[in-house]
């Protein structure tokens, strides 16, 4: 029974890292950029939807809608402003997109002072499976995980833009050389991981508490999710995510007074992969697919 | 010349901005207060201490000897949750540059440990309207001239709020056997974040629980930042507890107990639940909070003494929400302070010192004893039970927080029964009753 239950919770917990993960893959992947700020526009997102949905008494579908628009929006103009003057210093692009996080983070301190908030689920409810009480929110979350990873699979491979998105992953001088903009391609890359960031987001919030300091815990759990999964690749984030969701239920479920340790147990495991191989699990694959 | 003395001038305006003009107005006391401003807590520090300045500078002032002397508060931002460094040198900034006659306020014991050190080194009284932790009290019987400068007024201590929980689960189980449910013998889990404060109460807990004729679980401790504790939910189901035994005063009270609301976990949750004393703590759940219990120390309805519903009803006219304990700063300044200020005529720290330490005297709560130790030291901290402080339990029925505890509450054989004003019975969910029928 209790491998039942480490079971279920741990693909519960790791569909929402995958969620994460995805969208901060694919920028790293497509244009090179390590963008802190990710889960910070998934902080946004929240503070989004709360405002529509609670504030504002419209349905949370529709904050969905809008949150997704804004942060895409907001997220492309960070870009143009912030990260593609300084695309070429890895350490500047770090610190300037943390530096974004946090001016975030204040604005929406400003903006909600520190409560702590939350927003009803889209589908209220839960159903027992085998035993487990299941969110229907969760299984929402494992579907969309699903989704998005197929329909950004669909995007890379079967689209000119994933085309191109793929080219000029693989070697920016000679894609700029066949007529793609590269910069272009890299805020457009920039705009879909942000765009799944505020999805993520609206998928996630319900089941999470909002507040400004929301965005630091998934940011360190996805960093270890894609570095584990192999940075860049969208298989590895998608199978380092339910490798940290599994190890976190086993410490829940095994070590119930140190659940508190989850989160440095899941770390641990990535320190430990990592030494083995320290290209992280499909790091190599990737470098050979693109 | 002229640009000389144009210079001088921009230099002690620039000066003058940037370390504050000094205080020339040598008639009035001026109170810090300290807190994290930004959050709830720190908001209730200021809020109750502003009430207490309102009322007493409408009566015009504090009698220091022969003159009135009005009340000014000067509000330092400690950001303690963030930054205990923050709360250093919001503390330091009190003593150095605004020179502050008393301290109220302060939350977190690793950060009011060390303002505690900064407070008392410039020999300035310091009332902690707080913290928790037992050590802080130590302190004062430890190294009586150095700490003799502080006091505790809220919360009452780490063993004594665990003393008051124990009681509050005495009760509940009272009220599950009273609702007909057919419980053997109860079983208990425990959840306790993970944090100092906390600690204790896992001992606690495995020690008292079974002397009760229950049975305890399991003891599961989470982050006190965590936002999902569904497996830790699945996990304490499956152990087949109908009590949850909740210990918790960070973010993690939110989501442990919308999720226990909404997974109808077929346990009362009962314990601290510091989100839970909030009157935001129903929108924050989504209503799912319902049922839940929490120690608390106000609640609307609920008049301890004579001076509770007065506070109560001000503050809620003026802020829009009911007093937490941080906005202890009102009794702080207007039982404590005030009337000790007065006797002693002077603003001197070891006059007043030794006249607070051996008040007795009513706050909007209850009645503070400042106890010493097994040794006859003073501890600066306040005396617990009947007729002295007691808290609260709190219970969320429908949408309102309810004072459930003390009700009908005998604290030991022939002790007087204890019930406030305006306190109602626990009610246990429709679906722990429907489970246990």
């Amino acid at each position: 029974m209790i491998l039942l239950d480490i079971f279920i919770t741990g693909l519960i917990s790791g569909s929402t890292y995958a969620l994460l993960a995805i969208g901060f893959s694919i920028i790293f992947g497509a244009a090179r950029i390590v963008n802190l700020a990710h889960t910070a526009f998934y902080m946004v997102a929240s503070y989004c939807i709360y405002l529509v949905s609670t504030k504002m008494g419209i349905h949370p579908g529709w904050g969905m809608i809008m949150a997704v628009i804004l942060v895409t929006l907001l997220g492309t103009i960070a870009y143009q402003i912030v990260i593609n003057p300084i695309r070429e210093h890895h350490g500047a692009v770090l610190i300037a997109t943390i530096a974004l996080a946090m001016a975030f983070q204040e604005i929406m301190t400003l903006i909600f002072k520190s409560s702590y908030l939350s927003v009803p689920a889209l589908i209220k409810g839960f159903v027992p499976i085998l035993g487990v009480k299941v969110f229907y929110q969760q299984i929402l979350t494992f579907g969309a995980a699903f989704v998005v990873m197929g329909g950004l699979w669909i995007l890379l491979m079967e689209t000119r833009a994933g085309l191109a998105i793929r080219a000029t992953a693989q070697d920016r001088e000679v894609a700029n050389l066949m007529g793609i903009n590269e910069s272009r391609i890299a805020m457009l890359a920039t705009a879909i991981s942000v765009g799944l960031a505020g999805f993520a987001g609206a998928i996630v919030v319900p089941l999470t508490v909002i507040n400004p300091r929301m965005w630091e815990h998934p940011l360190i759990m996805m960093m270890a999710v894609v570095v584990l999964g192999g940075l860049g690749s969208l298989k590895g984030s998608f199978v380092g995510a339910y490798i940290l969701g599994f190890a976190e239920s086993l410490v829940v479920f095994l070590i119930p007074a140190g659940a508190f340790l989850k989160g440095s147990v899941a770390l641990s495991i990535m320190i430990l992969v990592l030494l083995i191989r320290p290209d992280g699990l499909f790091g190599v694959s990737f470098e050979e697919e693109r | 010349m002229k640009k000389a003395v144009g210079v001088m001038v921009l230099l002690v305006f620039g000066l003058f901005m940037v370390f504050g003009v000094p205080a020339f107005a040598a008639d009035t006391i001026k109170i810090g207060v300290i807190g994290p401003m930004n959050f709830v807590q720190g908001q209730g520090h200021w809020n109750g201490a502003t009430l207490a300045m309102e009322v007493i500078n409408a009566k015009g002032g504090i009698q220091v000897g022969n003159k009135k002397m009005k009340i000014e508060l000067i509000k330092a931002d400690s950001n303690e949750h963030l930054s205990i460094p923050d709360a250093t040198n919001a503390m330091e900034r009190l003593m150095t540059r605004d020179k502050v006659d008393f301290v109220v306020g302060g939350f977190r014991t690793e950060a009011v440990l060390p303002m505690q050190d900064i407070a008392c080194e410039y020999k300035k009284i310091f009332i902690g309207c707080g913290a928790a932790t037992d050590a802080i009290c130590t302190r004062v019987a430890e190294d009586y001239d150095t700490y003799k400068y502080w006091f505790r007024m809220t919360p009452f201590n780490g063993t004594n709020l665990a003393k008051a929980s124990i009681a509050h689960l005495m009760s509940t189980a009272g009220a599950m056997k009273q609702a007909g449910l057919n419980i053997p013998k109860f079983k208990v889990a425990a959840a306790i974040e993970q944090a100092q404060w906390a600690d204790g109460f896992v001992g606690l807990a495995k020690a008292y629980i079974p002397k009760l004729g229950m049975d305890l679980t399991g003891v599961w401790r989470p982050s006190a930042n965590a936002t999902d504790v569904t497996a830790e939910l699945t996990a304490i189901q499956r152990s087949g507890a109908h009590i949850i035994y909740a210990i918790f005063s960070g973010p993690v009270g939110i989501p442990f107990a919308r999720q226990t609301g909404e997974l109808k976990i077929p346990a009362i949750q009962m314990g601290i639940n510091v989100e839970a004393q909030k009157d935001d703590f129903w929108e924050a759940t989504q209503g799912m909070g319902n049922y839940v219990m929490t120690s608390n120390t106000y609640a609307r309805d609920v008049e301890q003494n004579e001076n509770t519903k007065a506070f109560v009803d001000a503050y809620v006219k003026r802020f829009g929400e009911t007093p937490t304990y941080t906005a202890g700063t009102y009794d702080a300044i207007l039982f404590a302070l005030a009337p000790s200020i007065e006797e002693a005529g002077t603003l001197n720290s070891d006059k007043i010192v030794s006249i607070l330490e051996n008040r007795v005297f009513k706050n909007t709560t209850s009645t503070i004893k400042y106890v010493k130790d097994s040794e006859g030291r003073h501890l600066h901290d306040i005396q617990f039970g009947p007729g002295y402080s007691t808290g609260l339990a709190t219970q969320w029925q429908d949408g309102k927080l309810k004072g459930v505890w003390p009700y009908k509450w005998v604290a030991a054989q022939g002790a007087p029964e204890v019930t406030y004003k305006g306190i109602v019975p626990i009610k246990i969910p429709p679906w722990v009753i429907e489970a246990y029928k």
